[in-house]
């Protein structure tokens, strides 16, 4: 029996299998979204493949009672975690009116959903990150406890937005956890031509943070790291900056061609650090997963990922003419 | 009712609408111990301590983006934008942001923000410190666009601003700050965004303007009473979205009508203005519709010979005026 370095994180034996079952969800959903663009059934899908374990570890992490989430558009595991269906998902990536993030309005991976505190978000990167500095700020104003996670690609971290909003966060003592999801590419440019620094987490210290880089193929190094930020947060002693490093196992999305900038012995080199397979095997190893539960989790994952695909498939688009609605409060 | 001054409208309504709801805070560079560069929040951070008096980090897409954020949350957040010219960095915020998150949520979520800024020329501030901005976001929709020209619009505008559930830009007119005066009741009272305002009845000709250029073309219709040039002044104090009804009214009541805004010419507000009253008043109209506005040349120049050039002012509009009731 291998080591079970949950149990000393305070994880129950369910409570590492319910993470499972959520990156592996996400996963699944993702794949289908691949197969319907394939297909020609929905026009765009941007993935969430190589980052489940950062994405759920760190929500998993939080009071996802209280907590807010601003995700970037690769999210999927975050905002499943959050409280977002399945068939919230597939709606939309058809595009659907019952789609709860934007009613078909913005592609898919703009999530939202006020009722999951999941912050609505747009396409120009990192422009969530001063948001979550705000309803830090308002929840310390407030006097509430929660705490913001937010999260970002590694190229964004260059933006300007990063920088003004970590400096924020910084000077004002905010419970903000800023979260780098490094997957060593933005589209095409390789991390090396984004930073001249080492790690994300080098930028840290000039915001008056701590740092750190953790394993982002790892859900229990990134649960870990963002359970000590959420408390740091709640004690009043400031936000964090962790970076989880991973690959992105996809092309940017369904229109790039990741050949065209990777070599294929990259791609494969990497596959084989892939949470959804090394977090089995581990939680195989420690006898929490079983032959039986693997089973009856992909069949139930199965069942989940077609009904919410035939619901979205035959779900009504919104009437043409409710594009005018809600520019204004109505 | 009492005799203020047009700042003193913006700090009595900030202080007002604090005192009202303890979810409206302010932020921006300066505006706590400093009280702001121009005075404008003098006074709000003794009253109200430093948590909600903010004394930000340089930086106005923060200022921006933080105050969505919060606005986001269910707080009531006034930024301030230390000028006009300094908005352009929290551009992609007011824009991006801002305009479009009631819409792309699908009116899940809100940003019921006000950001207040003083713009405007004729104070010696050179390219950087005198543009009129506006243009910039008049074609957001989402946004809404407020720039008053007594201190009684500023202060019931102002609070109808800080009320409003979306968001609002409030521009203020830096020279109308100390040189503007009127009287404001001394009771809580708003004012409708959206709507324009007829400043002086007339049969004549029709001035449509908004901000300082309301008082210039005031001076210039008395003077020209003299002569038995009856103006018609409409302030049009939102200027994104427009009040096409007013307008089309005043258009319509004198067939003449003149344009006045010291921004740029080409592409402004009045340029939009102008194309409601062709695409509405035609025959109603006894004279080419006037533009009359600042040149097409990037902002005012620092020298007093240059930026006089560039400045409006009630001569200016005058002729213009007197011009325009001649054809």
């Amino acid at each position: 029996m291998a080591e079970n370095r949950h149990k000393a994180l305070g994880l129950s034996d369910d409570q590492v299998l319910d993470m499972f079952r959520t990156m592996l969800l996400a996963r699944r959903i993702d794949e289908r979204m691949w197969l319907l663009n394939r297909a020609g059934k929905i026009p765009f899908v941007i993935s969430c493949q190589g980052q489940e374990a950062a994405q759920v570890g760190a929500s998993y992490a939080l009071d996802r009672e209280k907590d807010y989430a601003l995700p970037y558009y690769r999210d999927m595991g975050v905002v499943l975690s959050f409280g977002m269906t399945a068939q919230d998902l597939m709606l939309s990536g058809f595009a659907k009116a019952e789609d709860p993030n934007s009613g078909g309005r913005q592609m898919p991976g703009h999530f939202g959903q006020k009722k999951n505190r999941i912050v609505t978000g747009s396409s120009p990167v990192t422009t969530q990150v001063p948001h979550a500095v705000g309803i830090a700020l308002a929840g310390k104003m407030e006097k509430k406890d929660f705490v913001s996670l937010v999260t970002f690609g590694e190229g964004s971290s260059n933006q300007g937005d990063f920088h003004e909003g970590a400096n924020f966060a910084g000077v004002h003592k905010l419970p903000v956890i800023f979260m780098v999801e490094n997957n060593k590419y933005a589209i095409s440019v390789p991390v090396s031509k984004q930073l001249a620094c080492e790690k994300v987490s080098d930028r840290a210290i000039g915001y008056g943070m701590p740092g750190f880089t953790v394993d982002g193929n790892d859900p229990l190094a990134v649960y870990e790291a963002v359970k000590e930020a959420a408390d740091r947060g709640r004690n009043g002693e400031g936000p964090t900056l962790i970076e989880t490093v991973s690959y992105r196992l996809t092309p940017h999305s369904s229109d790039d061609d990741d050949r065209t900038y990777r070599e294929r012995e990259e791609v494969d080199e990497a596959k084989k650090k892939d949470s959804i397979v090394t977090f089995a095997q581990y939680l195989r190893d420690t006898g929490v997963l079983t032959d039986e539960k693997e089973k009856e989790m992909n069949d139930e994952i199965s069942e989940i990922v077609n009904e919410a695909t035939d619901y979205a498939e035959n779900a009504a688009y919104a009437e043409a003419e409710s594009a005018m609605k809600y520019v204004y409060e109505e | 009712m009492a005799v203020i001054s047009y700042i003193q409208a913006v700090t009595q309504a900030l202080k007002e609408e604090m005192k009202r709801d303890e979810k409206v805070f302010v932020l921006g560079e300066d505006v706590g111990k400093r009280g702001g560069v121009f005075r404008a929040t003098d006074g709000l951070y003794d009253e109200f301590g430093e948590d909600r008096v903010l004394d930000t980090p340089l930086a106005e897409s923060a200022i921006a983006g933080v105050g969505i954020g919060a606005a986001m949350y269910g707080m009531r957040p006034v930024a301030e934008m230390q000028f006009a010219d300094f908005i352009m960095p929290a551009v992609n915020q007011i824009i991006s942001e801002a305009a479009k998150i009631r819409y792309r949520s699908n009116n899940d979520w809100s940003a019921p923000i006000t950001i207040r800024a003083p713009y405007g020329g004729g104070v010696h501030g050179a390219l950087y410190h005198s543009q009129s901005v506006e243009a910039v976001f008049a074609n957001q929709p989402g946004l809404k666009i407020v720039m008053p020209s007594t201190p009684y619009d500023v202060k019931g505008l102002l609070k109808a601003s800080i009320r409003d559930n979306d968001p609002v830009l409030f521009f203020e007119h830096k020279r109308a700050y100390r040189l503007i005066k009127g009287e404001v009741p001394d009771e809580d009272y708003t004012l409708p965004i959206g709507k324009a305002d007829v400043k002086r009845e007339g049969s004549d000709i029709t001035v449509i303007t908004y901000g300082l250029c309301v008082h210039f073309a005031l001076q210039a219709a008395e003077k020209l009473a003299e002569e038995g040039i009856d103006a018609h002044i409409l302030d049009l104090r939102t200027v994104y979205p427009l009040d096409k009804e007013g307008i089309i009214e005043a258009a319509s009541k004198t067939g003449k009508v003149l344009l006045v805004t010291e921004d740029n010419k080409e592409g402004g507000i009045i340029s939009e203005v102008s194309a409601i009253i062709s695409e509405n008043c035609l025959f109603d109209l006894d004279a080419p519709v006037q533009r009359l506005a600042g040149p097409d040349i990037p902002s005012m120049p620092y020298a007093p010979t240059m930026e006089k050039h560039f400045m409006m002012n009630p001569d200016k509009v005058e002729k213009a005026m007197r011009d325009l009731a001649e054809f």
